[in-house]
């Protein structure tokens, strides 16, 4: 913007001068310490106790501690169950990631059509943001608990024996369901930016050119849309992987049979009910490398893909 | 102006405190519990009483939570240096804190130490042996103790033209089925803290071990045996009967005791304490039973063993805090208090004469729902299978044993499959905690 008042006539001088120059370094470190400690404070502090942690064999009170290398990883990567969980988180993610995306990409591009009440759709897709993890897991867990819910009534009516509390299927289709509503909205609410920011010249281009409203969706629209989401994709993984935490808290606590065990309630379990700090800082370093990596591949390959 | 108007109040308020200030300090005692609702209520009005019988001291209490999160706020805070005098610590976590030497302090010790008078003797044994040493040494004070019992709902079996109450496990499944063709087509029986009542209250029950070493109470170097025929042949019946909903599953903690309260299962085992719940919500007749038994093991039944949660003194206070903590303890303790408690709360007395006077004044005519449990624990002499558990990561194992006897319900494995290998994790579990306690 303000490239734009500078004048042509001048000799570029004052175009150097908008950059901002430190002629003492002082004041950049300066600028930059609240920004660095408070990452410092809050990311890496706790982020190297995690690690230092998961090479230590302590009792929950701290009063034993002995030094044991790699002892904790170890123990980890021989337990079949520790696999388990990885691939569970996985399949956790993808269902999650792929039904909530989907289902809010259907719910923006029908509300981005003029339609009668558009500004009251839209805002009342957007709420179930607000609910928190826990009372969405609730929510759920009214509706489909065996005994008291509404929906579990009905499935037994058609014939479905449904048991969340014996099947694993049934809880883990719980735990997606609740998790990929609970972010529905705030993916809603992205799409429904992108799509608005779609040149609409562009669309009644094509439609000149004849194309007829899915195949402008696949050939104009879906493409033009894959930054946001690319970011999304990223955005829902992580949030398939860390916050899906309260609302299993709440509605299977990780049962029945570990079917709703994910590598994150597994910390929580070990860490904090068992009282095994060492293994549960150990299973944090992993996952958070699992993510590092995870976000990394996503950059380098999926990315490429993307039309800015 | 509003800042005026706070800057005052605040200066009245700091001189209403120093008015307030009695001439000598007054020694906070700082208890951390978990108990909400009514039981909160107990609470509060016992400090409330023990601060208005002296001026020397001042108990607070503070709710922190579920019994784990207050355990492990108690262990976050003695890891920063400010742990509270006292903390309830549900019975499963009394091997993680006897193991932590240096931050307990023994109540015999605390006793001994401030000069209090104090008789071991004087306490139910079945209640204190959890929470004591295999010499009689109590380690904490036993606060809110209930045991497992059998719900029963009495218009249940009028429907299904049952005449008596079950006593044992082949009548308990024989009338299930009654009441399941009576119309109670999804339950015919339940229970809650699936692992408490089918694992270790079964064991104790029928007098046969849970784990080596007295149940662990003689040494963190126990290992799990619960893969016996009796525990595969209770499991394998069970496995069987979920198939047609005989039997049917309601998860690890109490959450499905509104099954029973709803009238959906007929006959449930689960808490003694589930009392107040079923007495405010069940609208049918009902009363409790002892828990079945198999009359083909010999000496059974045993006596029962406890549920619920004990004070645990923490390390590191002053003498004369200490000696406030005593003084509580022994406040407690007394007959009348214990009396009001029990009546109160429904939580079982822990001395034998608040037990004694509660039957002399004819309560359990009125409430015999409440006796159950102490005739339970009272049965016979505990042996060595039926004094207590003392397990390392007790909250952990219960979930895999739980995880285990859940993979079995849903058929994917059998029943003695199920148990072999929450035996075996759970010794691995075991061997862990032995090793960072013995260091």
């Amino acid at each position: 913007m303000m490239d734009a008042r500078v004048k042509p006539a001048h000799d570029g001088s004052e175009l150097m001068q908008k950059q901002s120059v430190f002629h003492s370094p002082l004041l950049a470190f300066l600028l930059l310490v609240p920004q660095v400690s408070i990452v410092l404070i809050f990311f890496y502090w706790p982020a190297l106790q995690a690690v230092w942690q998961s090479f230590l064999l302590q009792d929950a009170f701290g009063l034993s501690t002995s030094f044991v290398w790699f002892e904790n990883y170890a123990d980890l990567l021989s337990q079949p169950e520790y696999f388990n969980a990885i691939v569970r988180t996985f399949v956790f993610s993808a269902a999650i990631a792929g039904s909530s995306l989907s289902f809010a990409l259907l719910l923006a591009v029908m509300a981005d059509k003029p339609i009668r009440g558009a500004g009251i759709y839209r805002t009342l897709l957007i709420w179930p943001y607000a609910v928190a993890p826990a009372v969405a897991g609730v929510l759920w867990v009214f509706m489909l608990h065996p005994s008291l819910g509404v929906l579990a009534r009905g499935l037994r009516n058609m014939g479905i024996d449904w048991n969340p509390l014996l099947n694993g299927d049934h809880a883990v289709i719980l735990i997606v369901l609740a998790a990929a509503w609970k972010q529905i909205s705030y993916n809603f609410l992205f799409f429904l930016a992108g799509l608005q920011s779609i040149p609409k010249s562009v669309l009644e281009a094509a439609a000149i050119d004849g194309a007829r409203p899915m195949r402008r969706f696949w050939t104009v629209t879906f493409p033009l849309l894959t930054p946001t989401i690319f970011f999304l994709i990223v955005v829902n993984i992580v949030y398939a992987f860390f916050d899906t935490f309260g609302i299993i808290d709440a509605m299977t606590g990780g049962g029945p049979a570990k079917a709703t065990e994910t590598l994150v309630y597994k910390v929580y379990l070990d860490g904090l009910l068992g009282g095994n700090l060492g293994s549960s800082a150990a299973q944090s370093v992993m996952l958070m490398i699992i993510v590092i990596g995870l976000t990394a591949i996503q950059f380098r390959y999926v990315e490429r893909k993307v039309t800015y | 102006m509003a800042l005026r108007k706070f800057g005052a109040a605040a200066a009245v308020t700091v001189t209403l405190a120093f008015a307030t200030t009695p001439a000598h300090a007054v020694t906070e005692i700082q208890w951390w519990h978990a108990m909400t609702g009514a039981n909160n209520d107990v609470i509060v009005k016992l400090a409330e009483e023990f601060n208005a019988s002296q001026t020397d001291y001042k108990v607070l209490p503070s709710y922190k939570g579920s019994y784990p999160d207050t355990m492990n706020a108690g262990i976050a805070a003695f890891r920063a240096g400010n742990a509270p005098h006292l903390l309830q610590v549900f019975e499963v976590g009394t091997a993680t804190m006897m193991a932590a030497t240096g931050a307990v302090k023994p109540v015999y010790k605390l006793m001994a130490d401030a000069g209090e008078k104090f008789d071991p003797k004087a306490y139910l044994p079945a209640i204190t042996g959890y929470y004591s040493t295999s010499k009689g040494e109590m380690l904490s004070f036993p606060f809110n103790s209930s045991s497992t019992v059998m719900w029963i709902n009495k218009d249940a079996l009028k429907k299904a033209n049952i005449a008596e109450i079950p006593k044992t496990w082949p009548e308990v499944f024989e009338d299930a089925k009654k009441l399941k063709a009576a119309g109670y087509a999804t339950c015919g029986f339940s229970n809650a803290w699936v692992t408490w009542v089918n694992l270790e209250q079964l064991s104790a029950w029928q007098n046969v071990p849970l784990s080596t070493k007295a149940n662990g109470l003689d040494g963190f170097d126990t290992t799990l045996e619960f893969n016996g025929p009796l525990q595969v042949k209770h499991l394998q019946t069970l496995v069987d009967l979920q198939k047609d909903k005989t039997y049917d599953y309601s998860g690890r903690t109490n959450t499905g005791e509104g099954r029973f309260t709803s009238g959906e299962c007929p006959i449930f085992l689960t808490s003694s304490a589930f009392f107040g719940q079923v007495k405010a919500n069940a609208k049918f007749d009902f009363t409790n039973a002892p828990m079945p038994y198999y009359p083909d093991v010999k000496g059974a039944p045993q006596n029962s063993i406890i549920g619920g949660a004990s004070l645990w003194v923490m390390g590191g206070k002053t003498p004369e805090e200490y000696k406030g903590v005593a003084k509580f303890l022994s406040f407690l303790s007394d007959t009348d208090r214990q009396v009001a408690i029990h009546k109160a709360s429904g939580y079982l007395p822990i001395t034998k004469a608040a037990y004694s006077k509660a039957k002399a004044e004819g309560f359990y005519k009125d409430q015999p729902y409440l006796e159950t449990p102490l005739l339970e624990l009272t049965n016979k002499e505990p042996t060595e299978n039926s004094r207590g558990l003392r397990l390392g990561n007790m909250v952990q194992l219960r979930d895999i044993w739980a995880e285990e006897i859940e993979g079995a319900l849903a058929g994917k494995k059998s029943a003695k499959e199920a148990l072999d290998a929450a035996v075996q994790r759970g010794n691995a579990m075991l061997r862990q905690f032995e090793r960072t306690v013995s260091k």
